[in-house]
């Protein structure tokens, strides 16, 4: 099969022998698991627990919010003991709601009943995969149905299966294939069948020649109609537009989706655990997590969704001294901030960090335009260009260099002879920009809506004026009806309409006094409401002296 | 807590701290790097340089030398106070070399013989008005070593053009030599002026006598060599080797020397095919001056440069085309200094207009 | 004599010429509104709370476009806006002048419901209709629409309605620019979050 190839990209160390010696170990139940309900992109889940209520091993705790979202699940039977904020890891170091379950030892599972694909609709499959949480593995977490249904009148030629895993340390998908490679193969199929895929096609790096082999020998056996592609190792051939370039010779440009072009890319693990899914009525609460670095045992876990992160390192015999956790490979990935955060669905990898396990970064040096970033940008953008006007905050010069095309993936960090913390730069100016966006899009709704206000409380005077013209002439009417005894109905609409009868009443001192309810009605009220008001403020004022007693938080 | 025995305990072993104070290097990722540095990049230009040198040194007696040396220290120093006076760390910026890169391309650049006070002066300027002034490594706009050169050729073109025939270094000893340095008014014997310069002036003054044509120029006199004149050429080759060593090494990429010497040997052909009486051939236009030391050294410089391979393109192909107008037409013995100059003015221009497009931007492959 | 009055003729002719076209032009491209209380408008914060002592944000611009009002009276947008607003006026920046207020975080207002009454005199102040509920019913306030005005403060019979400052989210949250600030990522010592999740 003819191979592309993208420009730039790096070929760092891949330091994946170390983790990939041993199989994958199932972690030991813990007492403790935090799950948090926003997992994925999209909306945040609502929980369907309450505190204090017992949950069975895949029973589904946060119900998907929007089509957007996806469900998220019990990791193990016990009590939910709390819904609250908890640190999650996140380079923000915040804390989001998290459902909080002690486990009760047993581990039981609900009632897993397969899903029949052949009865099912389409649409019933991708709620199905909805409700059972399946998201993107590969560290995006974009809801998987989402991407299963392909826009009207586009057909998708090229299924992608991502197994590329380009950044070094990471090495879960090359276990799980090497494994798992049958229930792979399965997915693949699977995910080929409801896109309805031309061709199916799992692109591998070619340091893994053991998964390959174990792929191929699954794909045999079950005579699967798929293409197993072995792919040169340059990072980042993992990342979804480099990978449909070096299989299609696609390029699919940065505010386009992949489906226009008629790909589709989802991860290995991903359509494994949505062949689960729908063989084995199994959510996803589990994935497969690289643990590496300094320490003693590097290896690859199955891990609960949920578990606190210091549980499952120190299974792994972190050195003494080390000083931090990183989730993600050392490309793309981040510090943690708290290791009691929980393991969650985009955690492929955490590498234990100690002094000396990456090489010290030099002092940053000014930039002296050399280009070289522009040679290794995947994206083929101008890392300096956009660096420049990054850290002078000129936010509008960086749209025509294209900054939201850039992927993060570091290749410009890593060959640049300053030492310039590019990425930092791009990240800061992109949440500076989106920051921007939202605000706008806030303030332009409340001028939309204060204006709108404006205008109501306009109408609602003119409709005021005109009901009181309206009134007014009726009332001149009746005069002029006693007065010249018979005369035809119409001069009682006529005034009405008469755009002038509104300053007409205010200049007749006369007409202003003459005691008709729609005048003096407001006055009454007015008084009543004062009372009544009075009345309120003094009932309020005793609730809350009541209340102030009872709790201090809720009023102040 | 309600501990289920059947439950291994792993919290309890969960004393795994992460240290409060954050190591500045964890801070985000990328955390691998590649070991390049902008040291290593200006130590590759140095080393480059090394193979002309041999043979200017060779050429023009260890007169050479002193200037490379005179050049190196007034940079370093100019730098170091600069970088006082600016409140900036002296480290890193005093070891990034790229203050000896610019002190070595102006000893190169000046007469080898000239009088000490001109390298100081030149190597001065360059370093505090082009480099600092303007804010250091990577904010000058303009190549510091041109600025120096154009500075001193305006201001001093009889000094400036004052070359000593090479191979017999004008027929001084080195002692000869340091003394034309040191004490430029004790010695004055060794005057002359390059190939480029000479044949520029031979051809002014023989305006209507048509005996005196390029090629009869070039055949009389033992000034011109082969290439771009005798003995120049060795040095000519030597920079060749060291900046295509530079590509090799991508340092450097082809685009700006190609782009240069295409630029100078097109218009070269074009005036030498309508007149060979009166013009030189192009190869030795590229041969000659510092054609090649601009190509790969000066025009280079990726601060003041074009930085897009387009933008590269069209950036080098002017110098060479401006540096032939420059040192044919206009009045000072080479043009590659202010053809530099000039267009380093026109860099961010340039560059603006020769974006490249980015990753599936261009019909390329199969896209829909 | 000739020539003076072909001249003549030819300016005159251009004079028409043009004249016509000028005219023809400033219907055909005439711009509705005045673009330039647009633009100021576009960069005030839209909270209409009034601070800046007229009646909303557009007043405000249109005071700020005629010269009436300088360009530091609006606390919501703070400094960030004055240099914006200094920037697309040529103007001098000045910093936020104290008689109007002071820069604060982001708020929302919160109605406490357990002693709201149902008077509706919020409803009748906010600007922005955030805030919804009809007499006698407890109110409620859209926080995504809050503009944190505080305008329905002062009218609360009850004093149910208080400002909390907007928290970030990490969806909300922002990445520090590299190098400026001291980028210290909270590091929640791991004994102590689990013996308080345990409390």
């Amino acid at each position: 099969m003819k191979l592309f190839s993208f420009k730039g990209g790096i070929k760092p160390d891949p330091n994946k022998t170390q983790s990939t010696v041993l199989p994958i170990a199932q972690a030991p139940l813990t007492s403790r698991y935090i799950v948090p309900l926003h997992q994925s992109v999209g909306g945040t889940p609502r929980p369907t627990v309450q505190v204090g209520e017992r949950v069975l091993k895949g029973q589904r705790i946060g119900e998907a919010d929007g089509w957007i979202s996806a469900a998220v699940h019990a990791p193990t039977s016990g009590t939910v003991v709390e819904i609250g904020p908890h640190i999650i890891p996140h380079p923000s170091g915040l804390a989001t709601d998290c459902v909080v379950i002690e486990a009760d030892g047993r581990d039981a599972w609900i009632e897993r009943t397969p899903f029949d694909l052949d009865q099912a609709e389409p649409d019933a499959v991708r709620d199905y995969l909805r409700d059972m949480g399946i998201v993107g593995l590969g560290g995006a977490v974009f809801p998987s149905h989402v991407k299963l249904s392909v826009p009207r009148g586009k057909q998708v030629e090229q299924l992608i299966i991502n197994g590329a895993e380009c950044e070094p340390f990471i090495t879960c998908d090359d276990r799980l294939m090497r494994e798992q490679a049958t229930e792979v193969v399965q997915g693949s199929l699977l995910f080929g069948r409801l896109l309805n895929a031309g061709k199916v096609l799992i692109g591998i790096e070619d340091n893994k020649p053991e998964a390959i082999a174990a792929l191929k020998e699954a794909q045999q056996q079950l005579e699967a109609p798929l293409e197993i592609v072995t792919v040169p190792t340059i990072y980042p051939t993992g990342g979804a537009k480099e990978l449909i370039r070096v299989l299609t010779g696609k390029e699919v440009p940065g505010s386009r989706r992949s489906t226009d072009f008629g790909v589709q890319v989802f991860n290995v693990a991903t359509v494994q655990s949505a062949w689960r899914a729908i063989t084995y009525g199994e959510p996803l609460i589990s994935r497969i997590v690289t643990i590496s670095g300094a320490v003693g045992e590097a290896r690859n876990w199955s891990v609960p969704i949920g578990m606190p992160i210091n549980v499952l390192v120190k299974l792994a015999q972190p050195r003494t001294d080390m000083d931090g956790v990183i989730m993600g490979g050392p490309m793309m990935g981040f510090r943690i901030p708290a290791t009691a955060a929980p393991v969650i669905k985009a955690t492929n990898s955490l590498i234990v960090h100690a002094p000396g396990l990456f090489p010290p970064k030099p002092a940053e040096l000014p930039c002296i335009r050399c280009g070289s970033c522009a040679q290794a940008c995947p994206q083929e953008l101008q890392p300096f260009e956009l660096y420049w006007w990054s850290r002078s905050a000129k936010f509008e010069k960086l749209e025509n260099y294209k900054l939201f095309d850039c992927i993060e993936c570091g290749c410009c960090d890593f060959v640049c002879p300053s030492h310039i913390p590019l990425v930092n730069y791009f990240r800061f100016a992109k949440s500076e920009i989106l920051a921007e966006q939202r605000e706008q899009q806030i303030a332009d709704a409340a001028r939309e809506r204060h204006e709108f206000r404006q205008e109501r409380a306009e109408r609602e005077k003119r409709e005021k004026a005109e009901r009181l013209a309206k009134a007014n002439a009726a009332r001149k009417a009746e005069g002029k009806d006693l007065s010249a005894a018979a005369l035809s109905p119409s001069p009682k609409t006529a005034p009405a309409n008469d755009p002038d009868a509104a300053p007409d009443i205010s200049s007749h001192p006369d007409q202003a006094s003459t005691p008709i309810s729609m005048d003096n009605h407001p006055v009454l009220d007015a008084t009543a409401k004062q009372a009544a008001i009075l009345a309120a403020t003094e009932r309020a004022r005793l609730k809350r002296e009541k209340h102030a007693g009872k709790s201090r938080d809720t009023t102040h | 807590m309600p501990a289920n025995p059947a439950i291994p305990l792993t919290d309890q072993l969960c004393d795994v701290i992460v240290s409060s104070e954050t190591p500045n290097t964890l801070t985000q990722s990328p955390y691998l790097v590649q070991p390049v540095s902008v040291t290593r990049i200006m130590l590759k230009v140095l080393l480059a340089l090394l193979p002309g040198i041999a043979i200017y040194t060779w050429l023009f007696g260890p007169g050479i030398l002193v200037q490379l040396l005179l050049a190196t220290t007034t940079a370093v120093i100019a730098e170091a106070v600069f970088l006082r006076l600016r409140n900036r760390p002296l480290q890193p910026a005093l070891s990034d070399l790229s203050a000896v890169v610019t002190a070595w391309l102006i000893a190169l650049s000046f007469p080898p013989l000239g009088p000490w006070w001109l390298i100081v002066l030149g190597s001065a300027f360059a370093i505090i008005v082009a480099k600092h002034l303007y804010g250091g490594l990577g904010q000058n706009p303009f190549n510091p070593a041109m600025v120096a050169y154009a500075l001193c050729i305006v201001s001093f073109p009889a000094i400036m053009s004052q070359w000593p025939h090479p191979l017999s270094a004008g027929g001084l000893s080195p002692t000869d030599q340091i003394t034309a340095i040191f004490l430029p008014e004790r010695i004055d014997a060794w005057a002359g002026a390059t190939p480029l310069d000479h044949l520029k002036t031979t051809l002014r003054l023989a305006t209507g006598n048509d005996n005196l044509t390029v090629q009869n120029i070039l055949r009389d006199h033992t000034i011109y060599g082969v290439g771009g004149g005798n003995g120049w050429e060795w040095v000519t080759l030597a920079w060749l080797i060291g900046g295509l060593w530079l590509v090799q090494q991508k340092v450097i990429t082809w685009h700006i020397p190609m782009a240069l010497i295409a630029g100078m040997g097109s218009i070269a052909l074009g005036f030498w095919i309508v007149d060979p009486l009166h013009y030189a051939n192009p190869l030795f236009h590229i041969l000659g001056g510092a054609t090649l030391l601009g190509a790969f050294f000066i025009a280079t410089d990726p601060v003041s440069g074009a930085t897009t391979p387009r933008g590269k393109l069209i950036f080098a192909a002017a110098i060479g085309v401006l540096a032939y107008l420059i040192r044919v037409f206009g009045a000072f013995p080479d043009g590659i200094a202010f053809a530099v100059l000039i267009l380093n003015m026109c860099v961010p221009l340039i560059d603006m207009y020769t974006q490249p497009p980015i990753f599936g931007e261009k019909s390329r492959g199969s896209n829909a | 004599m000739d020539g003076i009055l072909y001249a003549i003729a030819i300016m005159a002719l251009g004079g028409v010429v043009l004249g016509a076209l000028l005219g023809y032009a400033s219907t055909r491209f005439k711009v509705e509104g005045d673009p330039l209380v647009d633009k100021i408008d576009s960069i005030l914060p839209q909270t209409q709370c009034g601070q800046c002592g007229f009646p909303g944000c557009r007043p405000y611009a249109e005071a700020i476009a005629k010269d009436e009002a300088d360009i530091n009276q609006c606390p919501p947008g703070g400094d960030e806006n004055i240099h914006k607003l200094a920037e697309l006026l040529g103007k001098e920046y000045k910093p936020l002048s104290e008689e109007h207020g002071i820069e604060k975080p982001k708020q929302v207002a919160i109605i406490d419901e357990k002693v709201c009454i149902g008077c509706t005199l919020c409803i009748q102040a906010c600007p922005v209709d955030a805030i919804i509920g009809a007499a006698k019913q407890m109110h409620t306030i859209a926080e995504d629409l809050c503009t944190g005005c505080e305008l329905c403060i002062p009218p609360c019979p009850v004093e149910c309605i208080h400002m909390v400052t907007v928290v970030d989210t990490p969806d909300t949250w922002k990445w520090q620019k590299p190098g400026t600030a001291s980028r210290v990522i909270p590091i929640i010592p791991v004994m102590a979050t689990i013996q308080s999740e345990h409390a």
